[in-house]
């Protein structure tokens, strides 16, 4: 019963955040509602006995990649209404619900369930966190320390990227901070 | 009582919602959030898959997709910034006059 309440709730919640963060034109507006959504979708994963994806939803998402995005938004001009030419909003919401439509009867439809066979069985009376941790470390090693690499060659080249021209400010010009000064001297 | 097959709807939602977003929006930045939307769903869908056959290999690729996620978004702000500096500004429709 309270399954089926958190499903809905969790559900009919994350579709308008992300609804919201599709539509607005604000980026802040956006990036909250895409923070928020992304809370909830970890509730689905603590509702599917997914503990520690949940967990690692909430800490990589929500924690890492939002303060990464917020600290982006410092750069860029965040207060400002995004201006954007859209072509043909009604081409784009045609394509939209085709592609619903067609994904929606995608997994609608009935299928041959009793082939499939659990490859890494879930055991009974162990958590989640001991589970994963043991398919992990044997099954998927290699991938494991593939994706650690990955993450090492992505931080290397963010701050690289990023990292350039630092003192310099983007979004004020220079005579801007000359006028600065020059109030501060007059102080 | 809820099936697979509701959570599988759920998770087609939200990634149509985030193609809709890619298909209709013009800055960089809204393109990545809606990214990420697509992301999440295929994430929600790996999961529930997970649950219903009893099998631990979705959520092994949701981690994966998570780690993905992560790297990009690391690498794709950073090249966000060098365009910010570069051009002043976000718009894919201001950049095109980069083709030759």
């Amino acid at each position: 019963m309270y399954e089926v309440v958190a499903f809905y709730l969790f559900s009919v919640l994350t579709i308008g955040l992300f609804l919201i963060t599709v539509m607005s034109k604000n980026v802040l507006y956006a990036m909250t509602s895409l923070a928020s959504g992304m809370v909830l979708i970890s509730g689905f994963f603590f509702i599917l006995g997914a503990d520690f994806l949940g967990v690692v939803q909430l800490i990589v998402y929500v924690g890492a990649v939002m303060a990464l995005y917020s600290f982006a938004m410092m750069f860029f001009d965040a207060t400002r209404d995004i201006k954007e030419k859209n072509t043909n909003p009604a081409l784009v919401f045609l394509l939209g619900g085709l592609s619903a439509l067609v994904l929606v009867l995608m997994f609608a439809a009935p299928i041959h369930s009793e082939a499939i066979q659990a490859l890494y069985p879930m055991h009974e009376g162990v958590g989640n966190a001991q589970d994963v941790g043991i398919v992990l470390f044997t099954k998927y090693l290699v991938p494991f320390e593939l994706a650690a690499v990955m993450l090492l060659v992505a931080m290397i080249a963010g701050i690289i990227l990023a990292g350039k021209k630092m003192d310099q400010s983007l979004t004020e010009d220079i005579s801007a901070d000359d006028e600065i000064l020059i109030q501060k001297d007059e102080k | 009582m809820i099936g697979l097959s509701h959570y599988l709807i759920v998770s087609a939602l939200i990634f149509s919602i985030g193609l809709m977003g890619v298909l209709r929006r013009r800055n960089l930045l809204m393109l990545f959030f809606a990214t990420e939307v697509m992301l999440n769903a295929v994430n929600i869908a790996f999961a529930a898959i997970s649950h219903y056959y009893n099998d631990l290999t979705g959520q092994m690729f949701a981690f994966f997709i998570i780690a993905i996620a992560a790297s990009e978004v690391a690498v794709g702000l950073g090249l966000l910034i060098v365009l910010y500096k570069k051009y002043g500004s976000l718009d894919l429709d201001d950049l095109a006059k980069m083709k030759g």
